[in-house]
């Protein structure tokens, strides 16, 4: 009912100019609006993790911003990530150790995966699952997509050839999965 | 333990391998299709005025302002829907005596609990609906709430249903033996009363649905995230008039669903009549708070148990009191005393004891309606025996698996039928209990154990046994008049160009049904896994079936995409034995190609097969009619159920001075018959696991004394998380059901039947040196230090 306001914002590497309500959820937007519905809303109250984004590169809950917060700056979401290869090795490492079930928790995860993994190194499993801790799973009971991140950190520290110094993953470019 | 090898044993054989589920790759990609997602032309979408009490009267409602809003469509009430929906009932035969009033979408003259929807609201947008719903003002007269087990049943208690004349839905009393002999006898008696609090399904996708009612073919279409959409064609048919043949139900993705989606839920009758008043597609997904107050909760037991043992350990008898509170009805129309029910006949399953009594009391209540959720009764039944257990090996100085060896089922008593009345084909409790020995090392934990108790750290160890119901026949519903399908159906079918399509009534929700039915049936034919794609879930297009609950889709459903497929297999080797001029005997399909049975030299490609048969049948042998399209049904016709059989163990810290506990790890072995994918048997188990952990020590639906949810949040809610998840060891014993040729049973609810049972006793374990033992869930630390008087 309340007036309609421009916003322009960068999504999936592209500029979309919409006009949004006010009140509608950045989560909203993109789902109803732009019709990129791997990001999910579970809880919208930021406690779920379904529908994390990454926003100027960094996980954020896109149920507790509105849309208009975004104005001016660059949203990924899971079809990003994937159409740009940057997640393609966790996605790979995900399917091999089904480390999913129903997948609606999935798109988070990977979310998250993401950006533990782009700090480089190798995580611990305990690091992995404090990680973790802010994105439900109904389904898995956790492990196996605890074997997946580690498994995925451990494939790019041996590709990019250094056991203990991180780097792994170059930023931005596109990636071939490991064999 | 199986009978001859058959082709299932063969070294290349699909069944037992871990293959990766083709259709996880989608999600991966954040392009699955849950109903959540779906926007259709010309779609509305609903939101609910609901009750704020627990229990009153309707005095007034009025939408005027609401009605008056731009985008508002419709606002329909209680007696709106009335006229259009047939009331439901949620009592079955099979279960005496039982009771529960008639239910309709919407509150009519009255609300019996906090939440129930009232009026309904349809508009352009959910934000709009949501809008218009607060402008409606609806006057209520509160009625005392009945809340407490108790008082409910106490004489002169407030009737939520006065037409039933009291407040309890069901009772049954099970008496086997001479109980009372056993205990008068015996060497120690042990008596618990164990607490089971309400906890819920919490689905990362909540319920959603969209129905589409198109007047002008008098036809119904409902996407809708649901295990069971044939049951939901059935009863959106029935209960709106419409002709069985124009309902369609389709269930696409499901974001979680652990029997919580396959029940009848008010909203989403209401739904499809706002549906059919607009004759445009109506949607609703509940928000998190929704889903708190309207899906059913589970447990909410109060179990009062007693065991007879003698000297040596042998248990002479058990003895339980089961009250169990299922809100203001029983569901439908799988009703809500299914899990009492189970409670009193589960107990004591594992162990040979022949003097057993059980009551059972199922109690109405202004709360959420309970019923089926992910192992049903059994985590009750289990954690119910296998405390007892405990303690009487504690009181009488025996180690727990040693008391557990004197009493289980041995491999010499079968076929074995409890006192209870349920029939084993064959368990495998011995080998589960010497496998998880092994497997936990339990002399070394013991003995890291003593030395640490010593440093002031307080380890415990827990096992519990259990027995699972899986593969169910009609005896579970259908005797009971419920059109509930025991049966299930598959289409396999070859394209033109030689791939394999199968259509079949179980469902996905990301167990992986479609893999395995995929492995079946390239396994059943002879073919590439790659070259079979399997159709679920949608009701004009799969055949009719019992879908997804009590653990039936590798068991019922795999074994009738077998046989299915099998069919297929004997229809195409005699077409190539027409094409070959040779018998179809001395014929066999291996990897997409007839070969020669006896040398397995390559004849014919099953393509060419399928060209010859659908574009040149011209030039086939006259009386040679092509038949590549098999269907089969299959119904469990031996045992009514196939039980499985398992035991767990839980290693936990507590620390004394907080209550907080540390889960360490868990074991399972676990016996689900015949394992066609190790990989998504070992998930469910996990993931089963890891629900009952929640119940064990998070997760509980918390009331205040008037009937309102005090914690219907995932903030307020603990669910558990991958940080205070242990990692979960898994071992399989198998033990085949010989009722079919690919010997599957279930596996779905394993994990959950013992992983609060084999908690408590770990609990237990840990601070029974201090004098102190906890009986009630979830071990909350509040809980925890006021069992060992601190708090």
């Amino acid at each position: 009912m309340s007036g309609r306001v421009p916003v322009s914002m960068s999504v999936d590497g592209r500029t979309v100019d919409a006009l949004v309500e006010p009140r509608t959820s950045l989560g909203d937007f993109l789902r109803n609006d732009l019709g990129l519905t791997g990001t999910h809303l579970g809880c919208e109250m930021g406690v779920c993790g379904a529908c994390l984004v990454l926003l100027d590169g960094q996980a954020i809950h896109s149920c507790l911003m509105y849309a208009v917060q975004a104005n001016g700056r660059a949203v990924e979401t899971v079809e990003g990530l994937t159409e740009r290869r940057a997640i393609a090795d966790i996605q790979k490492a995900f399917h091999e150790r089904n480390a999913l079930q129903c997948g609606f928790c999935t798109p988070g995860m990977l979310v998250t995966a993401y950006e533990l993994l782009s700090h480089g190194g190798a995580p611990s499993r305990a690091e992995i699952r404090d990680a973790l801790s802010g994105n439900y799973c109904r389904c898995t009971g956790y492990e196996a997509i605890v074997d997946a991140v580690d498994q995925t950190a451990k494939e790019r520290q041996k590709q990019a050839g250094c056991p203990q110094d991180g780097r792994a993953a170059a930023p931005g470019g596109t990636k071939d999965n490991a064999a | 333990m199986t009978g001859a090898l058959s082709s299932l044993d063969r070294p290349n054989t699909y069944i037992g391998r871990s293959v990766s589920r083709p259709n996880a790759k989608r999600l991966l990609a954040g392009r699955g299709r849950y109903v959540t997602d779906l926007q259709l032309p010309r779609m509305l979408h609903a939101a609910f005025v609901r009750s704020p009490y627990a229990h009153a009267n309707i005095r007034s409602i009025d939408a005027s302002q609401a009605a008056a809003m731009t985008g508002v469509h419709l606002i329909a009430t209680g007696v709106d829907l009335a006229k259009l929906c047939k009331p439901w009932v949620g009592t079955l035969d099979h279960f005496a005596g039982m009771k529960s009033s008639p239910q309709l979408p919407l509150a009519v003259g009255k609300v019996v609990w906090a939440g129930q929807p009232v009026v309904a609201v349809v508009a352009e947008t959910r934000a709009l609906a949501e809008d218009a719903a607060e402008l409606v003002a609806v006057e209520f007269e509160e009625i005392d709430p009945v809340t407490d087990v108790d008082a409910a049943r106490a004489p002169g208690a407030t009737l939520i249903n006065p037409e039933l004349g009291g407040n309890v839905a069901f009772h049954t009393r099970i008496e086997s033996g001479k109980v009372d002999e056993a205990f008068r006898g015996a060497a120690a008696v042990v008596e618990e009363t164990l607490l089971f609090g309400r906890h819920t399904a919490v689905t990362l996708e909540p319920r959603a649905i969209i129905a589409d009612y198109d007047p002008s073919e008098e036809r119904l279409t409902v996407h809708h995230g649901t295990q069971t959409p044939y049951q939901f064609q059935d009863i959106y048919s029935r209960h709106y008039g419409l002709r069985e043949a124009r309902v369609r139900v389709v269930a696409p993705d499901i974001g979680g669903s652990f029997g919580m989606k396959l029940h009848v839920y008010h909203e989403d009758m209401a739904v499809v009549g706002l549906s059919m008043l607009l004759g445009r597609p109506v949607k609703f997904v509940a928000d998190r708070l929704e889903a708190f107050v309207s899906d059913i909760h589970a447990r909410d037991h109060r179990v009062t148990a007693r065991i007879a043992v003698a000297a040596d350990g042998t248990i002479r008898g058990m003895e339980a009191d089961d009250v169990t509170a299922i809100g203001p009805y029983s569901t439908y129309p799988r009703t809500s005393v299914v899990e009492g029910n189970q409670v009193v006949r589960l107990i004591g399953a594992p162990y040979r004891f022949r003097d057993y009594r059980a009551d059972l009391n199922v109690v109405f209540q202004n709360k959420v309606q309970t019923s089926q959720y992910r192992a049903v009764g059994h985590p009750i039944a289990c954690a119910v025996t296998e405390t007892l257990v405990d303690r009487a090996a504690r009181k009488l100085g025996i180690d727990p698996f040693e008391i557990r060896r004197r009493n289980i089922i041995t491999q010499d008593m079968y076929p074995y039928t409890s006192p209870t009345g349920y029939t084993f084909e064959r368990l495998s409790h011995e080998a589960c209990l010497d496998k998880l020995h092994a497997l936990m090392d339990y002399p070394r934990l013991r003995l890291e154990q003593e030395a640490l108790r010593k440093q002031g750290i307080h380890r415990g160890i827990g096992i519990a046994m259990f027995v699972e119901i899986t593969n169910p026949s009609p005896a579970f519903y259908g005797v009971g008049g419920a059109r509930i399908s025991a049966q299930d159906g598959a289409i396999v079918k070859i394209t033109p160009s030689g791939e394999v399509h199968c259509l079949i009534s179980v469902g996905e929700h990301g167990q992986g049904t479609e893999t395995i039915v995929g492995q079946i049936v390239a396994d059943g034919l002879g073919v590439d896994h790659g070259a079979v794609r399997v159709f679920t879930g949608d009701t004009d297009v799969t055949p009719h079936g019992g879908a997804n609950w009590a653990c039936r889709g590798a068991g019922i459903g795999g074994e009738t995409a077998l046989q299915a497929s099998r069919t297929l297999k004997r229809n195409i080797l005699s077409v190539a034995a027409a094409i070959l001029q040779a018998r179809p005997d001395d014929l066999d399909l291996r990897n997409g190609e007839i070969v020669d049975a006896a040398t397995g030299s390559a004849r014919l490609s099953l393509g060419e097969i399928a060209r010859i048969a659908y574009f040149r049948s011209d030039t086939l042998p006259g009386g040679v009619s092509p038949q590549l399209t098999a269907s089969h049904h299959y119904t469990p016709k031996g045992f009514p159920f196939a039980f499985t059989n398992g035991v767990q163990a839980c290693h936990v810290e507590v620390d004394v001075e907080t209550g907080f506990i540390k889960i360490l790890k868990v074991w399972v072995v676990e016996d689900c018959g015949r394992i066609i994918n190790p990989m998504l048997v070992e998930e469910q188990v996990r993931g089963g696991v890891v629900q009952g952990l929640g119940a064990a020590f998070f997760e509980e639906c918390l009331y205040s004394e008037n009937g309102q949810l005090q914690n219907g949040s995932l903030a307020d809610y603990l669910v558990p998380m991958a940080c205070e998840m242990p990692d979960i060891e898994i071992a399989h014993v198998e033990t085949p059901t010989q009722d079919t040729e690919l010997g599957a049973k279930g596996c779905g609810e394993a994990g959950t039947a013992a992983a609060s049972a084999a908690a408590i006793n770990a609990v237990n374990d840990a601070i029974s040196p201090l004098g102190a033992s906890i009986s009630q869930i979830p071990m909350t630390p509040q809980r925890l230090l006021r069992a060992l008087g601190h708090a």
